[in-house]
């Protein structure tokens, strides 16, 4: 009975909040995903030996065990099977990381075939790697989705899990499985399953409409957060996925908001009637870095993510600004001009140490810690902005792209991948891009307007 | 410190000097102040009311309301100090008159960058004001980094526009 009055409270007064914080009513959390025990897989060494971008990979449409109708599907659970399948290839084409073959090209096969495969059925289509799988609704509407990859050549199974998801989590399985194959081809950690906040845009180039937003790592489950009324902009998701932390115009000033995803609540970072820049989150979500300018001097400080006093870090008359944790949470790389023009820095947690790591020519700026601990992706400006990484001792410098500007490098959870958003000369459109770390593989992400300050959370819990 | 930024100052204006590049004169409007003594007569009941940005922009010349920087500068020059002597004027003789003064950048720079980049623009323009004896408390600054430009294209006569400092009154 309480919690009934309770939500009756706050669906009353959340247009009202809505109206003096420039938010949308709050996006529903997402739901758990429970991993099934799909018994033993083999363990065997995969047979290939070539190019991983020059692999194939047929990937059938899911098999259902019958088809009955689920909120995931208005067409029941066999077409959702043909989905799930989609949704992975098109997972391992992007960013050339294989040569996958979809549902939409290949036989559908049975059920009983998904755990015995039908060996001569895929032996001449080109394909070294088979992924199967199947699709179940239970009696609570929940699905259990196993995915399973086959070594062509061996006939023989790699690996195999199962995961039981809420119909709207549906895509989360597809993206777990894609997951699945590619961490097993590979050797790498998975980075599927995570999402991405940044900032839409639209409107004239000299006044740009500019909102919160969020999205799948693949562009899907796309919603806004605000409403555009003030300009939002730098978003970043808590370690745990329960909030974010951004820019917004909407006092007049530019100030750093923490938004509560779940209750759709926002509070400022910290009481001051300074303007406050850039946020990140500590990896252990405890603590956020943010940069205030007082009296026009801009310096970085930490304060714990649930209130408290801040901690000034530095100190120095240029401009300090940014900063990012090694994945450790010993160090922070961070941006200042304390030289004389935008340069790479790295201290210690508490401020000491303050070195300069970037000393190639041109500026960096807007360093980011891989997840891995190896590289540092920042914006170098040289003759144009481009997007490059260095080791975290500020050597082997490598560009990674060549748009007119490319700004803001992200980090996917794997470290294998960065997101970045690039700006076009002249019109100021703006869209978000992905490269791998050689630099050959780089694609635009779709997104249903013009996007920037894309930042990419961890591995979805 | 002081020795480095008097460096800074030094090296900056002499490279604005030999550049030549900081300012898009040719770019602005003419100053509508003109126009304004041109009319015969006018009542004094119309015209725009004291405080108000016409007002104040009629009275110092609107080429003066706002302050042009060189790339990643914010040094308050010759051109610069004129300006802002006259808005000083106008801010002493309007003593109820209070102000914003926006910081803007040209899109040549990272947005995060360019947000602390404007508010030191604002408030190199703002010390100079008070300097000049203007109460700080009359005058708030913002930075708007690169989301404002006045000039859309991508070549220097735009970015030299989009550097700039601008004086808005409050009202």
């Amino acid at each position: 009975m309480k919690f009934a009055l309770t939500a009756i409270a706050l669906v009353l007064s959340a247009p009202l909040a809505a109206q003096n914080q420039d938010l949308g009513q709050p996006v529903a959390e997402g739901g758990e995903v429970e991993t099934v025990d799909e018994g033993e897989g083999l363990n065997v060494n995969v047979s290939y030996e070539g190019r991983l971008d020059d692999l194939g990979i047929a990937i059938p449409a899911f098999a259902a065990d019958r088809n009955v109708p689920t909120p995931a599907n208005a067409n029941g659970t066999g077409a959702l099977g043909r989905e799930l399948a989609r949704v992975i290839t098109s997972d391992l084409r992007n960013n050339g990381l294989f040569k996958p073959t979809g549902p939409d090209s290949l036989p559908s096969p049975s059920y009983p075939e998904i755990t015995a495969p039908n060996w001569s059925t895929w032996s001449n289509r080109g394909a070294e790697m088979l992924v199967q799988g199947y699709v179940r609704a239970r009696a609570d509407n929940k699905l259990t989705i196993g995915c399973y990859l086959y070594d062509m050549q061996l006939k023989s199974e790699l690996v195999r899990e199962g995961w039981v998801v809420g119909p709207a989590d549906w895509r989360r399985a597809a993206h777990k499985c894609a997951d699945l194959v590619y961490s097993r081809l590979t050797g790498e950690s998975p980075f599927f399953d995570s999402r991405i906040a940044y900032i839409a845009e639209t409107g004239p180039k000299g006044n740009r409409t500019k909102r919160l937003a969020i999205m799948d790592s693949d562009g899907a489950n796309h919603r806004f957060i605000t409403t555009g009324r003030s300009t939002a902009l730098t978003p970043r998701y808590s370690p745990d996925y329960k909030k974010l932390v951004y820019l917004s115009y909407v006092d007049g000033n530019p100030r750093i908001y923490v938004y509560d995803i779940g209750t759709g609540r926002q509070t400022l970072v910290t009481q001051s009637a300074n303007p406050t820049f850039a946020p990140r989150w500590s990896p252990d979500g405890r603590t956020i870095l943010y940069s205030m300018a007082v009296g026009g001097n801009t310096d970085i400080y930490s304060v714990p993510a649930t209130g408290g006093t801040s901690t000034r870090l530095t100190d120095t008359p240029g401009i300090d600004i940014g900063g990012s944790y090694s994945p450790d949470g010993s160090k922070i790389v961070f941006e200042s001009d304390r030289s004389g023009s935008q340069q790479i820095y790295v201290m210690d947690v508490n401020g000491s140490n303050q070195r300069r790591l970037s000393f190639f020519g041109g500026r960096a700026a807007t360093p980011e810690w891989s997840p891995r601990g190896d590289q540092i992706a920042f914006t170098h400006i040289g003759g144009g902005f481009n997007v490059a990484v260095m080791n975290p001792q500020g050597r082997n410098l490598r560009t990674l792209t060549r748009g007119w500007q490319d700004e803001a490098p992200t980090w996917a959870p794997n470290g294998r991948i960065i997101q970045f958003f690039r700006t076009e000369r002249n019109t100021g459109k703006t869209g978000l891009w992905q490269v791998d770390l050689t630099g050959e593989n780089e694609r635009q992400l779709p997104t249903p307007a013009d996007a920037s300050d894309p930042a990419w959370g961890p591995i979805l819990p | 410190m002081n020795m480095r930024l008097a460096t800074t100052a030094i090296l900056a204006s002499s490279i604005a000097l030999a550049a030549c590049s900081k300012k898009a004169p040719e770019q602005l409007p003419p100053a509508p102040a003109d126009t304004t003594t041109n009319t015969p007569a006018p009542s004094t009941q119309t015209g725009p009311t004291v405080g108000s940005q016409s007002h104040f922009n009629n009275a110092v010349g609107q080429e003066n309301t706002v302050v042009y920087f060189d790339t990643d500068g914010y040094d308050i020059d010759g051109e610069d100090s004129a300006k802002l002597q006259r808005q000083a004027q106008y801010f002493q003789q309007y003593s109820n008159v209070t102000f914003t003064i926006e910081g803007h950048t040209d899109e040549r720079g990272t947005r995060e960058y360019n947000l602390a980049l404007g508010e030191r623009r604002a408030n190199a323009a703002k010390n100079y004001l008070v300097s000049l004896g203007i109460p700080a408390n009359r005058i708030r600054t913002l930075s708007y980094g690169k989301e404002r430009p006045v000039a859309m294209g991508s070549n220097e006569s735009a970015w030299a526009q989009n550097r700039r400092a601008a004086t808005v009154t409050v009202n």
